[in-house]
């Protein structure tokens, strides 16, 4: 367990993952369900555990929407999404790990994709 | 007549012209002034909810404090850009240290503390003008026709900071809907997400969860849905394989107001 990557999670998030009960609501809730190896309240109780890296590693990070339904639905007020962001930022903050480069976005483009798309890919995706 | 500062944003100037064009003609019907602040940068897309981020949330409040120096509401019309400038703001006033880190970057002729007041254009419809006012302008009402509202996720949530709607039960788009002399559907797909930016990698994902929502309202008897955000239209056109029309919905707003054919290119 890495805590130096964990403390910088928590504060990073500003999350308290103590609070979570384990009810399952954020990954009931979440789009991203099927698409995601690590589901939104696994991200919650590794993150208590520590277990940073093994998130780092994995595609979900990617797959959040940031739709914000686990934040709003959660009883607890534990808010999900902000430790997915954490450790997003966590593994796209390293030299040379983006996740998406501008050299291939001309390729993603047809007539109608609206900047909107780019710009929070590269928001999520880039450092 | 009142005047706003209004943000359109980097998609409103491109792809979403319409969206914006007949935001704009309809507010000058309806009495309203919209005036653009100089030099306004893209707002990000997407809020970064990390403490320690602090770059990528300047430009919002270039935008903020840009309305704050004309003394306005700040209006905005397309959820993304409703939902970072929203967000935003909730942060300077409720996270003390964001705030004075944001500040000593900017170094503004005074400190932004979160003096703005943010409607999305559908506040302004409702908080400003009053839907039962609209309902007196409307021209060319849109009897008989059944509307399905999407809100998706950008516009109601996180509830706590963008407080435009209760989040689960939202009536602002059906109250619209009434207002243009339309029928609202509700259907249950209404405030989940349409799959957003993940139609850039994924566009297996970005048409499950498009084509779900575009269901659903069908199911309902829908004969078309609006929304307020470019990305919903593209991705609940162009992914998800459904034939229901989909409209932004100034561009119904300007129709039953009269003033869409003016604006027609």
């Amino acid at each position: 367990m890495n805590k130096n990557l964990k403390e910088q999670v928590l504060r990073s998030s500003g999350v308290n993952v103590l609070k979570c009960m384990r009810c399952g609501k954020c990954s009931g809730t979440c789009p991203s369900y099927d698409e995601m190896e690590y589901h939104p309240h696994q991200f919650v109780y590794m993150v208590e555990r520590g277990d940073i890296e093994t998130l780092m590693n994995s595609k979900s990070i990617y797959k959040c929407l940031t739709c914000f339904a686990c934040v709003d639905r959660c009883p607890r007020n534990v808010e999900p999404a902000k430790v997915v962001e954490a450790v997003r930022l966590a593994a796209v903050r390293q030299q040379g790990n983006n996740h998406m480069t501008p050299a291939q976005i001309p390729e993603m483009l047809d007539d109608d994709l609206p900047q909107q798309a780019v710009v929070t890919a590269f928001r999520k995706y880039i450092k | 007549m009142e005047t706003f500062t209004y943000y359109p944003g980097c998609t409103l100037r491109t792809k979403a012209r319409d969206l914006d064009r007949y935001a704009r003609s309809s507010a000058m019907a309806l009495g309203i002034s919209l005036e653009e602040p100089d030099d306004w940068q893209c707002c990000g897309g997407a809020y970064t909810t990390a403490k320690d981020e602090i770059a990528t949330k300047l430009s919002a409040v270039r935008t903020l404090n840009a309305a704050k120096s004309v003394n306005r509401p700040l209006v905005t019309v397309c959820s993304a850009c409703h939902n970072v400038i929203k967000q935003t703001n909730y942060d300077i006033i409720h996270d003390d240290e964001m705030a004075s880190k944001v500040n000593n970057y900017l170094k503004l002729d005074e400190p932004y503390c979160g003096e703005t007041t943010v409607y999305h254009y559908l506040e302004l419809l409702r908080d400003v003008i009053g839907f039962d006012e609209l309902a007196k302008r409307v021209v060319c009402p849109f009897k008989g026709k059944k509307i399905a509202a999407y809100y998706g996720c950008l516009l109601l949530r996180p509830s706590k900071a963008l407080a435009m709607d209760d989040p689960e039960n939202p009536s602002i788009m059906e109250d619209f809907i009434k207002a243009i002399g339309g029928t609202p559907v509700i259907y249950a797909q209404r405030n989940e997400c349409c799959g957003g930016y993940i139609t850039l990698e994924d566009k297996d994902q970005a048409a499950k969860r498009s084509g779900v929502v575009m269901r659903s309202a069908a199911d309902q008897g829908a004969d078309m849905i609006i929304t307020a955000c470019p990305l919903c239209l593209y991705n609940l056109k162009k992914n998800s394989g459904s034939e229901l029309p989909v409209y932004y919905f100034t561009e119904l707003l300007a129709e039953a107001l009269g003033v869409k054919e003016e604006n027609d290119e």
